[in-house]
């Protein structure tokens, strides 16, 4: 990777306030789920965010393309300062910047028809006309490998692979250089979760695209990522080339959570099993 | 003789939509000391399975139809509601996916630990809860005494298992299922229950069901292993003949399709996706299950014509495919996932 990256986002802090109190509610305290963090992701790059739950890893991701407002913290995207843009600036930036979210039963409107969900970032972003757009949503599927002829169907037809497809068709809708995808397999099945990684691995081979790619499975993040970053308690623990962080990790907890990863191989796994337990001994001593 | 035997169980619900056919024709046994694993995607039966065992199936719409369960020389199936009360909780015990719905908000651990201590051993108060607090230092929850009177909001997900795990072996059960008990866990807690289930299992001599998706956990904490795909088993074995002689193709798709976490160039690979998705259980495929989505299912053969069945092809390991790996031609022979 070279020249200037395609997002930079730079001593990110995301804080949200605790409220207690009957009537009236008062800012007690702080949580600081997102708390100091930087990256960077160049053109056509999946960087990995890796982290167990409320680590701050959605956050960030949330964060990075200002579908949440960053309490303090920079971001670029080619090198413009992204992080106060307003109004009719901001969303021409969002048809550069795209997500694929969790789950797809909750991401998707129940009320609207598949051709519906697909073409409404069209809609928005005043892309075509109304004829263009519909031979556009018919090509979008296709790419995702969604039978087209089911435009007029509504998203609780269908399994959750599809509907997955669904998801990723429409961030595509826009064109867009980055899509931030949040835990994006994590709620379907293996056999399913295997069809829609080679989709999304495709896709960034043909369209260039870059991804930020945010999970809990470190198997899965590892077959989708050039660089790696692990999260915990809202920081960056350590960050590097995917195969660097993994078979040779520096840091403490980096080391506990890949040791704690069970491998599907029952003789490595009696070996793994060993040496976590070495590491927990080792863990435990400085408390 | 086996600890539970399971022979040809049938669990179907009835729908306003047809017959689901959840779980159709499942036979394996459990030994004392020894885990069995089984594993499959969401929709094979294998919590079904389990329900069943617990006779804890919704009914309606879901009957057991045919089959027999026969526990410690016991059918279950036979048994009345009364009976059976008896024999769950004391001989069997189950732990849930969901510790955060498992247990009651609004009692204390304590309450909720003493309250089947009292029912099925029929000790004392005081007694039980001295019972009570022995069970919380085994499953390793730090002030166990304290720790009592707390509410389960006050415990993280971990520990709101341990203590589901404490409630499960408060009766010394002789079985323990745990139906995806790290699912809803991160992987470093998980990786402490599944320590814990292990030192229990050892040291009470239970038998033990473990039911999860997860290809790794059964790896790591099983000894033999019963894969399910639509409401059957496909392939029955000890662990490491599955994962290292695979003989299903659904098997050995299974594993293909996994996410590798050590090797080189996982980035740069495409996965071994499996086309399609699992049949309707409604109207499931009339012979082989697997067939529409199976690489080896060819023209001319039995796959579509008659129901293959689970037959031994090597000492203890079993299959249910008209085209186990051992017996293809070497051209068509697909390398084994590693």
């Amino acid at each position: 990777m070279s020249g200037q990256p395609l997002l930079v986002v730079e001593g990110l802090k995301k804080h949200f306030p605790v409220r207690r109190g009957f009537l009236f509610e008062r800012t007690r305290d702080w949580v600081r789920a997102v708390d100091d963090v930087s990256f960077e992701i160049h053109e056509g790059e999946t960087l990995g965010l890796v982290g167990e739950s409320g680590s701050g890893k959605s956050t960030t991701g949330y964060c990075a393309i200002r579908l949440l407002e960053a309490t303090a913290g920079r971001i670029f995207f080619e090198g413009k300062d992204i992080t106060r843009l307003r109004g009719e600036s901001l969303r021409r930036m969002r048809r550069e910047m795209q997500i694929v979210f969790q789950d797809p039963y909750a991401s998707l409107n129940p009320r609207m028809t598949v051709g519906d969900i697909v073409a409404e970032p069209l809609i928005v972003h005043s892309i075509g006309t109304r004829k263009s757009r519909a031979a556009t949503v018919r090509e979008l599927l296709n790419i995702v490998g969604f039978d087209p002829s089911y435009v007029n169907r509504y998203p609780h037809e269908f399994s959750g692979g599809q509907r997955q497809r669904i998801g990723i068709a429409r961030a595509l809708a826009v064109n867009p250089r980055l899509i931030v995808c949040d835990e994006p397999v994590s709620a379907l099945d293996v056999s399913i979760q295997a069809q829609i990684l080679n989709l999304l691995k495709d896709l960034q081979r043909d369209f260039g695209l870059s991804y930020l790619f945010i999970a809990h499975d470190l198997a899965v993040v590892r077959t989708m990522s050039d660089r790696i970053a692990v999260m915990n308690k809202g920081k960056i623990v350590e960050t590097g080339p995917a195969a660097e962080v993994y078979t040779d990790p520096k840091d403490d907890y980096t080391k506990a959570l890949l040791a704690a990863v069970p491998v599907p191989d029952p003789r490595r796994m009696r070996e793994r099993k060993r040496k976590r337990h070495e590491l927990r001994h080792a863990l435990a001593e400085p408390v | 003789m086996a600890l539970l035997e399971v022979r040809d169980l049938q669990t179907h619900f009835f729908t306003r939509e047809g017959v689901v056919r959840a779980v159709d024709g499942v036979s394996f046994s459990v030994e004392t000391g020894k885990t069995l694993g089984i594993v499959g995607e969401s929709g094979c039966g294998k919590s079904v399975t389990a329900l069943s065992i617990m006779g804890l199936i919704p009914q309606p719409p879901a009957r057991i139809v045919n089959g027999t369960i026969v526990f410690d020389g016991r059918d279950l199936t036979k048994l009345s509601n009364r009976q059976l009360e008896d024999v769950r909780g004391r001989q069997i015990a189950m732990i849930f996916q969901d510790p955060m719905t498992s247990l009651n908000p609004t009692l204390t651990i304590g309450t909720q630990l003493t309250e089947t201590i009292r029912r099925h051993l029929g000790l004392a108060r005081d007694e039980a809860r001295r019972r009570a607090v022995e069970l919380l230092e085994e499953v390793h929850i730090p002030n166990a005494r304290q720790r009592l009177d707390d509410y389960p909001h006050r415990f993280s997900g971990g520990m709101r298992q341990r203590v589901m795990i404490a409630i499960a072996l408060s009766c010394n059960p002789r079985l323990l299922i745990a139906d995806e008990p790290t699912t809803a866990l991160d992987v470093t807690v998980q990786a402490g229950i599944l320590d814990l289930l292990d030192e229990l299992r050892a040291e009470h001599e239970m038998a033990m069901i473990l039911i999860t998706h997860d290809m790794g956990v059964i790896a790591e904490a099983t000894d033999d292993v019963a894969v399910m795909y639509a409401g059957q088993i496909v392939e029955h074995a000890p662990v490491e003949e599955v994962f290292y002689r695979p003989e299903h193709p659904y098997t050995e798709a299974l594993l293909g399709a996994l996410p590798q976490l050590e090797d080189e160039g996982v980035r740069e690979r495409r996965l071994t996706a499996i086309p399609g998705r699992p049949p309707d259980l409604i109207d499931p495929p009339q012979a082989c299950r697997f067939a529409p989505r199976c690489p080896h299912a060819g023209l001319g053969d039995t796959c579509t014509t008659e129901p293959p069945e689970l037959r031994e092809i090597r000492p203890g390991h079993w299959v249910r495919s008209a085209h186990p790996a051992s017996e293809r031609s070497p051209q068509t022979q697909e390398v084994g996932a590693t």
